[in-house]
């Protein structure tokens, strides 16, 4: 019991921090499962966490309320930026809502309530470690039935091709509008149980580079299924953790452990389909079938 | 009376003029083709009437109703199903899912049915992935209901997006070039398929090169040539009229040499 107690000690906020990580990825995987490359999950992660943390210190407000609001704000952001950004596609959608992102760092740099460059301190660390569990696990029990709903269908046909799905009825422009903005639903949450279990947020955790990461993370463990945003983004987390030993060549080994996944398997870590071959080459070849 | 009307359409990208007065009356429960010479406009008039493009001039109509701004996917919801000329499948997608695509706005539930599987959320599945299978079925491909698309041969291909359009419930069905690219005996059977979607009360518009099924197939034909409707009618009238030959295979050298 007490080597747990020391585990928990030292680790908690490694395991909070994969928790949160998760649950971004599965907020962007939602968004490129419509086709949407989207860099602007990092900043609706930071406008969760700087709603719930302003609500809490100022209004007191009780945490699933700010919880709630965490994820509300930037769905609210997002209904109002999508409309014009999310015609643009591929690349040009990327540096759209990239420049989003910068202007809401911006933004919060300057903003007095903000608390500006020194960013809010002394937030109360209301997460426990059920709190991102219960979200994560209701986060991914939605996501999986929304797949095997019309609108999770609609959402990979317009990926494959937005002409064909439109010719099928399909609202194009509606269902993108609902995947941006359900993806910054549950990046909020993540920003908002970010933001209590951290003390301490500034703007600087919300830029280009978070945006990359989750971007990295999502793509890393493959958006075939849902298993693969979680799994890629437990790797992205913990790697850097688990190289420790190598000092200064750490970061240098994490970067081309990066590159020799994203060349040898550019479908991501976990691939339903190709998983599914392999078993069933392994099958074959264990009953003798060629 | 006619299931859809085309009126003096004019269509122009810039200052290249694509269409002009163009008028087609589309008649329901026949099959009626567009033919014309490679780029005389044939699938610019496909993409006006499904609302891809909008016309520059002219009105479209559809069982009565005038389609000017209406959106594309309403135009489908309307009752206009398509085909591509280079066939747009999800690739990805299973057999299954492609043709259930086309079902999207039948299938009603909403997000709450959804997201706790409810009785009428599994009951609107199991109606639409029947129906799917049906049509899929029509077209001989059950049997591959669960392999993905990318893995069919390209006459394949055109049998899932032929059930895929039909997954929509249509009136009228826009083929462009359904035969393209098949041999002989799969477009006698792929002619036998159309006859049955016409005989089962669909109006059907297709766009075709290869006249000796043009000619053998529909009931009625309109000739397109740089932007214009050249001559319309039964199929024997289109075959023996000078405009249309004078399209297809040029003038003789005399008329031009001679005054």
């Amino acid at each position: 019991m007490e080597a747990f107690a020391d585990f928990w000690a030292t680790y908690s906020t490694l395991i909070f921090t994969v928790g949160i990580h998760a649950l971004l990825a599965l907020s962007l995987w939602l968004t490129l499962s419509c086709g949407l490359l989207s860099l602007a999950n990092a900043a609706f992660m930071g406008i969760g966490a700087y709603t719930a943390a302003l609500l809490t210190l100022h209004l007191h407000w009780p945490f699933p309320m700010v919880l709630a609001a965490g994820g509300l704000a930037p769905a609210a952001v997002a209904l109002l930026i999508g409309a014009p950004t999310l015609r643009l596609s591929g690349v040009y959608l990327a540096m759209a809502t990239l420049a989003f992102g910068e202007v809401t760092r911006i933004l919060v740099l300057n903003l007095e309530i903000t608390g500006g460059p020194e960013g809010l301190n002394g937030i109360p660390l209301l997460t426990t470690w059920w709190h991102i569990v219960l979200i994560l696990a209701a986060a991914g029990y939605a996501l999986a039935r929304l797949r095997r709903s019309r609108m999770g269908r609609a959402f990979e046909a317009i990926r494959e091709d937005e002409v064909a799905a439109r010719m099928m009825g399909i609202d194009v422009e509606g269902h993108k509008l609902a995947a941006f903005t359900l993806g910054a639903v549950l990046a909020g949450l993540a920003g908002a149980l970010n933001a209590h279990s951290t003390f301490f947020i500034s703007p600087r955790e919300y830029g280009f580079e978070n945006a990359v990461d989750i971007l990295t993370m999502t793509i890393l463990g493959g958006i075939s299924s849902l298993i693969g945003p979680v799994l890629g983004a437990t790797i992205l987390t913990l790697l850097p953790e688990l190289l420790r030993f190598l000092h200064a060549y750490r970061l240098a080994v994490n970067g081309l452990i990066l590159i020799g996944v994203v060349l040898f398997l550019p479908t991501g870590l976990w691939d339903s389909r190709r998983l599914r071959q392999f078993v069933g080459d392994w099958r074959n070849r264990r009953e003798g079938k060629p | 009376m006619s299931m859809l009307s085309i009126r003096g359409i004019g269509k122009h990208f810039g200052g290249l003029q694509v269409l002009q007065d163009v008028n087609i009356e589309v008649p329901g429960g026949a099959i009626f083709a567009l033919i014309g010479p490679n780029g005389a406009g044939k699938t610019t008039v496909f993409n006006l009437v499904t609302g891809l493009l909008k016309p520059s001039s002219g009105s479209i109509s559809f069982l009565g109703q005038d389609l000017a701004g209406v959106a594309a996917h309403r135009i489908t919801r309307l009752g206009i199903a398509r085909t591509f000329q280079n066939i747009r499948l999800f690739p990805d997608m299973t057999l299954l899912q492609n043709v259930m695509v086309g079902r999207h706005h039948l299938t009603n539930y909403g997000g709450f049915a959804a997201l706790f599987a409810t009785p009428s959320f599994r009951e609107a599945e199991r109606r639409s992935r029947e129906r799917a299978l049906e049509l899929l079925s029509w077209v001989k491909l059950d049997h591959k209901a669960e392999s993905t698309a990318d893995n069919l041969s390209y006459g394949e291909q055109r049998k899932l997006e032929f059930a895929r359009a039909l997954a929509t419930e249509p009136k009228l069905l826009l083929l462009d070039e359904p035969v393209a690219g098949m041999n002989s005996s799969e477009k006698a059977v792929l002619m036998e398929e159309i006859r049955n979607i016409r005989d089962r009360g669909y109006g059907v518009f297709l766009i075709e090169h290869d006249m000796r099924f043009v000619m053998n197939l529909c009931d009625r034909v309109a000739v397109l040539n740089f932007g214009r409707i050249i001559a319309e009618g039964a199929p024997d009238e289109i075959r023996s009229s000078p405009e249309v030959i004078e399209a297809y295979l040029g003038r003789g050298d005399e008329a031009e040499v001679l005054p």
